[in-house]
């Protein structure tokens, strides 16, 4: 064991054996973060405070909210919302949070698409990032059961149903899920477990594997330029500071992500207040009733684009019916943008509007995710249904062409 | 500046895909429909021009109504308790005081003349069916008896207040026979069985239908229910503009009782955070002046 001196003050007391020093050195003062950034750059504190507002506002839901099917309805919209102090602010944050969150979780992601930050030793940060976008996912359809609304008992008897198409197991794998034959008791109280406590652990864990994962290979930034993070780094610390290409995570960077928050946060309380019906459906005020089906059952908005690519495929090919294809295709894109460092094939990282051939990639895949959207929501008939397998094919095509897509950039700009 | 570039390229993306899929795929989902007729012009079996005379329609509504129906606030108590009256009519028979005052005049008129057709349910009492509305048609009334009937139940409906406890009254007497309020303690005053024979299914507890439907859709349905859901055993109540306005309030009374809270709260709370982001803002340039 090391000399101990005598602390002359509490702070080095504690420094001594906690090494607070060194530690704010390494997680903030001498954490660097390229200094060529734009706004973008900030969504990860924003998810972060984010995952902080549904942890803490679900704890306050958690004292009141009863998972049973007899009184879950009733704890949420009666107890919660009428009869403890503020217990509406929390539902009211819980919810619109849970949409928000997807929101930024969209806009990183297309962000690290857009400037190539999965490729060139970022490879696990994406699929650390990746991991936490389907525990999110996870998360959100788990929570979204826990009310026992209309939309939430119908949103989750399509969704297991999916899992009904799997050859061989299908059948007992939705049994197994849902604890019953039908979505019951045994399903809330089952999904009330995940949702409150295995998937939140799991998604602290990938939390702090994906910052780890930004350690060594560093956030990318603007220009996608790559240079030594130690060279820059003794320049801001000799006084240079202008001329680095480098900025300590505190204050530096963190004092633009207030900023930035501070005015996500504007937005945000707005649409907690006074704009909250797309994150809370009007449908779901009416009490789950297994005998009564709503006209219309649609997923949350974010899970729409996957939903449709699902649901595109509704006519037979090829003796396979449009169930399994749907099934098929809905696989394919859950797993598809895991993969995407090893689908690039060029070796560029650059913003994708500076690319030759990706730029029209990228743009064209978003244009798709918005169409997938928008059709996930409307009723999948006449002229819907074909704009919907359209799209859904167009979503296949785009993944299936992006290595030749790539490659064939590779070659134009030459190693570069 | 490039940086609000992108936050317009961010707000154009999002904008799009939310109009998409809220405000237009709730429109094709639910297609506007004409709007509510608080004048009940499609009734027209009765003359409504004509000035009814109190004193006769007293002398005909104790001839004619008293024997089904109470009139609390004229002195006719009920004749049996609720669960005998509804086993006798299939549903309790309203008690007349508010009805003066929560009907329109012309619905009125034309709902005494013939219930079936005032309420716009001859889809389940068809002429020569098997079943037959409780009330019968007073349709051999002249439309001047009717008037006195009607300028009658106008002169005994008592003034109620413009607050939760009027609404209250209101909500009792228009919906209060067939729907439950669970969150706030109100029973229908037909027990559960008979409503459910009834109706053919149990009307549904109302205490949060001002979120799942919400005022817009309540707006036309309670003016006339077959417009939203064709073939619904509701009947068209008739209720006037006002009455149910006041219905409505009260069911956001219930439904929705920490508006007010919300909407003050949330004033504070977007300023408190707008001052935080321009402190924000400002340390930020101060800040970043060190590193540019």
């Amino acid at each position: 064991m090391a000399e101990f001196k005598q602390a002359d003050s509490m702070y080095e007391w504690f420094d001594q054996r906690l090494g607070i020093d060194k530690f704010v050195k390494v997680m903030m003062t001498e954490y660097w973060i390229p200094k060529n950034i734009n706004f973008l750059w900030a969504m990860g504190v924003l998810l972060t405070v984010m995952f902080t507002l549904l942890v803490v506002s679900g704890i306050f839901l958690l004292m009141y909210y009863k998972p049973d099917i007899n009184m879950a309805f009733d704890s949420v919209n009666y107890t919660i919302m009428q009869e403890v102090a503020y217990g509406w602010l929390f539902r009211h944050i819980h919810a619109v949070g849970a949409s928000v969150v997807f929101l930024i979780i969209y806009i990183h992601m297309f962000t690290g698409i857009y400037y190539g930050s999965y490729k060139r030793g970022r490879e696990m940060i994406w699929i650390s990032g990746m991991l936490l976008f389907m525990l999110f996912s996870a998360e959100g359809f788990s929570g979204y059961m826990l009310p026992w609304g209309q939309m939430s008992y119908w949103a989750a008897y399509v969704i297991t149903e999916i899992f009904g198409g799997i050859p061989l197991i299908g059948g007992d794998l939705v049994v197994w899920i849902r604890g019953n034959f039908y979505v019951a008791d045994a399903t809330l109280t089952r999904f009330f477990m995940l949702h409150v406590l295995l998937i939140p652990l799991a998604i602290l864990g990938a939390i702090v594997f994906h910052f780890y994962a930004l350690r060594f290979p560093h956030v990318n930034n603007e220009a996608g330029e790559f240079f030594d993070f130690d060279e820059e780094a003794e320049k801001y610390l000799a006084g240079d500071k202008k001329n680095s290409k480098v900025v300590p995570f505190w204050p530096v960077f963190l004092s633009k992500d207030f900023f930035v928050l501070g005015f996500f946060l504007l937005f945000f309380f707005y649409l907690v207040f006074f704009h909250y019906g797309f994150a809370m459906d009007p449908i779901n005020f009416d009490k789950a009733d297994g005998l009564k089906t709503p006209s219309h059952i649609y997923p949350e908005w974010y899970f729409l684009w996957s939903y449709e690519v699902l649901r595109g495929w509704f006519f037979e090919i090829a003796g396979i019916s449009g169930k399994s294809l749907g099934l098929m295709a809905f696989g394919f894109a859950n797993i598809i943008f895991l993969l995407l460092p090893w689908l690039d094939r060029s070796p560029m990282v650059k913003p994708a509007n500076q690319r030759p051939y990706f730029k029209y990639w990228f743009w064209l895949m978003i244009a798709d995710l918005m169409v997938l959207t928008e059709f996930g929501k409307l009723p999948p008939t006449g002229p819907n249904a074909w704009v919907g397998f359209g799209a859904s094919l167009v979503f296949l095509i785009l993944f299936i062409a992006l290595p030749f897509i790539t490659k064939a950039e590779a070659k134009k700009v030459g190693g570069k | 500046m490039k940086e609000l570039k992108i936050l317009a390229v961010i707000a154009a993306l999002v904008g799009i895909t939310y109009y998409g899929i809220e405000p237009y795929a709730h429109s094709v989902m639910h297609p506007e429909v004409s709007a509510a007729d608080f004048t009940f012009k499609d009734a027209k079996n009765v003359d409504t021009s004509l000035a009814g005379n109190v004193e006769n329609g007293k002398v005909l509504v104790e001839a004619n109504c008293i024997a089904c129906h109470a009139i609390e606030k004229a002195g006719h108590p009920a004749l049996m308790p609720n669960a005998d009256a509804a086993a006798s009519y299939g549903v309790v028979p309203p008690d007349l005081s508010h009805a003066g005052r929560i009907y329109d005049k012309n619905y009125l008129a034309n709902f005494i003349f013939d219930p079936v057709s005032a309420m716009h349910l001859s889809h389940k009492y068809p002429v020569g069916g098997t079943k037959a509305f409780p009330m019968p048609s007073y349709n051999w009334m002249t439309p001047q008896e009717i008037m006195d009937v009607v300028s009658y139940l106008q002169s005994v409906a008592p003034k109620v207040t413009e607050d939760k406890e009027g609404h209250k009254a209101t909500f009792e007497a228009a919906c209060g026979r067939c729907h439950s309020m669970a969150y706030a303690k109100f029973d229908a005053t037909t027990p559960k069985d008979s409503i459910k024979a009834y109706m053919g299914a149990t009307p549904p507890d109302l205490s949060q239908y001002i979120k799942s439907r919400g005022e817009h859709y309540l707006h036309s349905f309670i003016n006339d229910p077959q417009v939203l859901l064709k073939n619904t055993s509701m009947p068209r109540v008739g209720l006037n503009e006002k009455a149910q306005e006041e219905v409505i309030a009260y069911m956001e009374e219930i439904g929705d009782s920490k508006k007010a809270e919300r909407e003050s709260l949330g004033l504070w709370v977007m300023l408190y955070t707008f001052v935080f982001a321009i402190l924000a803002y400002l340390w930020k340039r101060k800040i970043w002046s060190e590193v540019h």
